[in-house]
């Protein structure tokens, strides 16, 4: 040992947080040296294809399997009677309320299909074209029920997507701050602003149904020939799938092994557990051999689950200078056919967002959750947040056109000032640090503000046919899921805390086992950064493990924005108690008190000497245990499970500028600048593709994708051809940055940064379309603003068309005489059921 | 069954396969390319990119017959000698890929892109990448990935690519 060299100060490593260090996880995947979980094959491996109705809802009469038994190289082909209970059961682990309605959710379907795409048979084949040549062959009859497919309509009950539930309504959850102590009565506002001349907003926007599409379609391999039986799943969540699986199937959770392997992007849809993963486990079980299944795209489309599809009716008080005095918020939000994992909890998760950055002293929030025929949904990057932010972000703008300021001054009037911070909103969350006047500031420099709005004047006075709009967005977010008692209180099944371990290996390298399982977003890289500044130890000598609940045995995965914010705190903390062991070694080995000890660069130094010793000659000595303090365990591995206390707040201001045809429709976005507030940064490359994803994902919402199912049930937007992913040809590039106030919630200082684009960009893309037509007597377009749609709005606006009149929802109060909006939104009146 | 000869990143091969195997299929089933990816069913993604004869094919818009005599490379073929092809190391320098799912169909179009116009300007880039999607990047990193690519001299690098296969 060489335990007591001294080191040159020179040598000091720089540190790993904030280097935009390239990722470890490239080499693999930029070679194609890849372990999708479709790319698993194992000797005797079978293969199974799904029998979907073609219904939306549906009596199962009779299925006839045998032609299909006798194709060639068919194993076997099952239906849901067949299976019966050995299949289990599909959980929602978030009954938002105790008296929710949810329908049993059975993998294979027995007597009754709930929308178009359900599962009705499984056929097992020796190769996977066999298995869907057989699946042709299944013979389904079926009686065709009434659907309920119109999400308004179906909160009616005049058709029943579950006879037997005998409503639609699911749950109805309510947030109101009076009965909270966390704000005012929001009807007294309302009530007030009617009163004394104040400014009364009643609007109603739609959230069209989106479907997540990860690129990688969903994959499943089980393995029943261990002792344990292994799934291998692309999934976002390895640990949650194996509880729910041992809770539902009767397998003992220790006989299960669960890996996601590399996982090809999930954006919340993969935060889910499957039909297709239950019934990959019980033909396992049944046939003995290892089994396999593959989605195809169209399948993935009309059965992976979808997000969104929201109608939002909100009320907002404000004084004539646009002082908001109060927001009321009532939902109606489409679970589709069955209460999935999360369910009802992605509205919830809006709930306490609608206030976003203002201080508002009244607030009121409700939500209906609804049951209908169409595909299931839940999570989609942002997961309730971005509607909530959508409709707040849209209705500032309303605020500041009503009272003819910018939509800037606007949210300046109503922001929380720097100084205010720790800030407790009327929802009842401490904001624990935020700076949204520099933000943006930052961002109205980027943009060039002042010049553009110039230009938006001068094409306005010069009647150019192209029009300028120019959206604001100033958005916060709840993330890093979350506070396990939080999550609790609002009747979640599990919690939100999230495992770490560290282990120093007798060579000095690190290995690092997390619980949040990553699919895109670079966790051994970043991870690998925050250990190396924690250990004092090389970046390239750190190798952080997951996804395999074998070598990663606790956690709760990935999806939240919770990865860094909660995961990396368990690493710190992880970390740090190796250091303390080490530190009681260091001390034995120097001969000095541990008090005199200083920790720096991955070396302890006897304070005032040039005497020290590496953290990882100490691991040697460890391993070798041939000279400790007297009592001391041979070991420096630690673990660290970390509960956060508060949820973890991000904010930004985004600005885009978008071009409107008003001759055509035709929408271009000429501009896009986005400021967050994401606190300290590990990575600001992997921070910058997470912001430019994020956006895109968002402003898709806006301008393009839609989930369309025909007046049958029918999924239109089906396939690739239909369903509208933007291409590099659609995009533009992005100007980005960030202000800094470190978040106080962890030791890092870090935010949440996998939703913040999503989550923002929409409302920006949305009120810059509004603001480019605006002058046309136009106050919103129904997303996605397609130019059709843009067109049409401009056509009427044109026509002369009476404006609606009165009270046109139900809580739209008549006697004001102030114009509601509902159903007035251009496109409202397009043919598909939405 | 069809009897079909042709080389796969370098290496000749032969195999007996259904006249409706897709050439996507054949790579990843029989030859366990599975760098290869399938990502839609459509022919809209762009996933399962390979070179066929010197150019850029969805493999899932081929049939492993037509592939006959044929030289393809796939994404596991584009390093030559343990070097990364310049593409690849640019889209690892400019985090042109998250997830990764779509890197081995985007890496070999803009290689394609690359070779038909070494120094194309972002439109450029942007229009002929169009028939590859990606979820996680926005494209933006992609964009600079190509940018960077051409001005490391990713063009020449391909064509070199091309002389090997010849």
């Amino acid at each position: 040992m060489t335990a007591t060299e001294a080191r040159p100060e020179a040598e000091a490593p720089e540190r790993e947080i904030g280097r935009e260090r390239r990722r470890k996880e490239d080499q693999r995947l930029i070679t194609g040296r890849t372990r999708w979980t479709d790319n698993i094959q194992l000797p005797g491996m079978l293969h199974l294809a799904m029998v979907r109705s073609p219904f939306a809802h549906a009596r199962i009469t009779s299925i006839d399997t045998t032609e299909a038994k006798q194709s060639p190289n068919v194993v076997d082909v099952v239906t849901g009677q067949d299976l019966a209970e050995t299949q289990g059961v599909l959980i929602n682990a978030w009954p938002i309320t105790p008296d929710q309605k949810t329908p049993t959710h059975l993998p294979v379907a027995i007597d009754r299909v709930a929308f178009a795409g359900e599962i009705v048979a499984v056929v097992v084949a020796r190769s996977a074209a066999e298995a869907r040549d057989a699946a042709e062959l299944v013979d389904v009859e079926y009686d065709e029920l009434p659907a309920a497919l119109d999400l308004k309509e179906a909160a009616t009950d005049t058709v029943l997507a579950h006879p037997d539930l005998g409503s639609n309504k699911s749950a109805y959850w309510v947030f109101d701050s009076g009965e909270a102590g966390t704000g005012g009565n929001v009807d007294d506002a309302i009530t007030q602003a009617r009163d004394s001349g104040g400014i009364v907003l009643e609007r109603e926007y739609r959230q069209q149904r989106l479907i997540p599409a990860f690129m990688e379609p969903r994959s499943t391999v089980v393995d029943p020939t261990g002792e344990q039986l292994t799934v291998w799943s692309a999934t976002q969540i390895p640990h949650i799938l194996r509880f729910a699986l041992a809770a539902t199937t009767g397998i003992p959770e220790s006989k299960l092994r669960v890996i996601a392997p590399d996982v090809g992007g999930g954006f919340g849809g993969k935060l889910q557990t499957t039909p297709e993963e239950w019934i990959t486990v019980a033909l396992a079980r049944r046939t003995g051999k290892p089994v396999k299944y593959t989605e195809t795209r169209s399948e993935s489309l009309i059965a992976a689950h979808h997000g969104r599809d929201q109608w939002q009716k909100l009320t907002l008080a404000a004084d004539r200078e646009g002082n908001v005095t109060g927001l009321k918020v009532q939902l109606l939000a489409d679970l589709g056919a069955y209460v999935s994992l999360v369910g009802g909890g992605v509205p919830v998760l809006g709930a306490f967002m609608f206030n976003a950055i203002y201080k508002f002293p009244a607030y009121h929030f409700a939500v209906q959750t609804v049951l209908t025929n169409k595909t299931w949904t839940d999570a989609y990057r942002g997961a309730g947040r971005p509607e909530a932010t959508f409709a707040i972000e849209r209705l500032m703008d309303e605020l500041a056109a009503e009272v003819g300021v910018d939509p800037l001054e606007i949210r300046e009037r109503n922001w929380i000032k720097h100084e205010e911070f720790p800030f407790t909103t009327v929802a009842g969350l401490e904001y624990d640090s935020g700076n949204y006047e520099a933000a943006t500031a930052r961002a109205k420099e980027m943009f060039g503000y002042d010049e553009l709005r110039a230009e938006q004047r001068r094409r306005r006075e010069s009647g150019d046919p192209v029009q300028l709009g120019i959206g604001v967005s100033t958005f916060t977010e709840m993330c890093g899921l979350a506070p396990s008692r939080v999550l609790g209180q609002l009747d979640y099944g599990a919690g939100g805390w999230e495992h770490a371990s560290v282990r120093m290996l007798a060579t000095g390298k690190v290995e690092v086992v997390t619980g949040a399982s990553a699919h895109g977003q670079g966790h051994e890289t970043a991870f690998s950064q925050i250990v190396a500044d924690r250990l004092g130890v090389p970046f390239e000598d750190v190798e952080v493990l997951h996804g395999d609940t074998q070598v990663a045995p606790k956690g709760l995965d990935t999806y939240g924005s919770r990865s860094l914010v909660v995961g990396g705190e368990a690493l710190v903390k992880a970390s740090d108690k190796v250091v303390e062991k080490a530190k009681t070694v260091a001390a034995h080995l120097l001969e000095a008190s541990a008090d005199d000890l200083d920790f720096s660069g991955g070396r302890f130094t006897v304070r005032g000497t040039d005497q020290g010793v590496a953290i990882q000659e100490i691991a040697t000595a460890v391993f070798a245990a041939h000279n400790l303090p007297d009592g001391m365990e041979p070991s420096l591995d630690s673990d660290a499970t970390f509960d956060p206390v508060n949820f973890n707040y991000p904010h930004g201001t985004h600005l885009c500028a978008m071009e409107v045809d008003t001759e055509t429709g035709a929408l271009r976005m000429r501009k896009y600048v986005c400021v967050d507030d994401i606190g300290n940064v590990i990575n600001p490359l992997i921070v910058s593709g997470q912001v430019h994803g994020g956006l895109v994902q968002g402003i898709a919402q806006a301008l393009w994708e839609e989930a369309v199912y025909d007046d049958s049930g029918t999924l239109v937007s089906g396939s690739f051809v239909d369903y509208l992913l933007p291409t590099s040809a659609d995009t533009i590039s992005f100007e980005v940055d960030h202000t800094t106030t470190p978040s106080l919630t962890n030791t890092l200082g870090t935010k949440g940064v996998g939703e913040a684009g999503t989550i923002a960009s929409t409302p920006a893309v949305v009120n810059a379309v509004v603001d480019a037509v605006r002058h046309l007597g136009i106050t919103d377009i129904r997303m996605p603003c397609t130019p059709e749609r843009v067109w049409r709005a401009i056509q009427d606006a044109g026509s002369g068309t009476e404006p609606t009149t009165g009270a046109a929802a139900p809580h739209f109060d008549a006697s004001t005489g102030m114009e509601g909006t509902v159903d007035r939104t251009a496109g409202a009146q397009d043919g598909a059921q939405q | 069954m069809v009897r079909i000869n042709l080389t796969v990143d370098g290496a000749r091969v032969a195999d007996d396969v259904e006249p409706r195997m897709l050439l996507v299929h054949y790579l990843r089933e029989k030859l366990g390319k599975t760098g290869t990816v399938v990502g839609c069913d459509t022919s809209n993604c762009g996933a399962c990119t390979v070179h066929l004869d010197g150019t850029s094919v969805k493999s899932c818009n081929v049939l492993a017959v037509q592939a006959d005599g044929g030289e393809v490379t796939t994404i596991e073929g584009l390093a030559q000698d343990g070097q990364l092809h310049p593409v690849q190391e640019a889209f690892r320098e400019c985090h042109g890929l998250q997830c990764g799912y779509c890197t081995p169909g985007m890496i070999m179009q803009s290689v394609d892109l690359l070779k038909d116009n070494p120094n194309p300007s972002e439109e450029e880039i942007r229009l002929g990448l169009e028939g590859n999607l990606c979820r996680c990047t926005g494209y933006h990193n992609i964009v600079r990935a190509v940018q960077h690519a051409a001005g490391a001299g990713g063009t020449q690098a391909a064509g070199q690519t091309e002389a090997v296969q010849a």
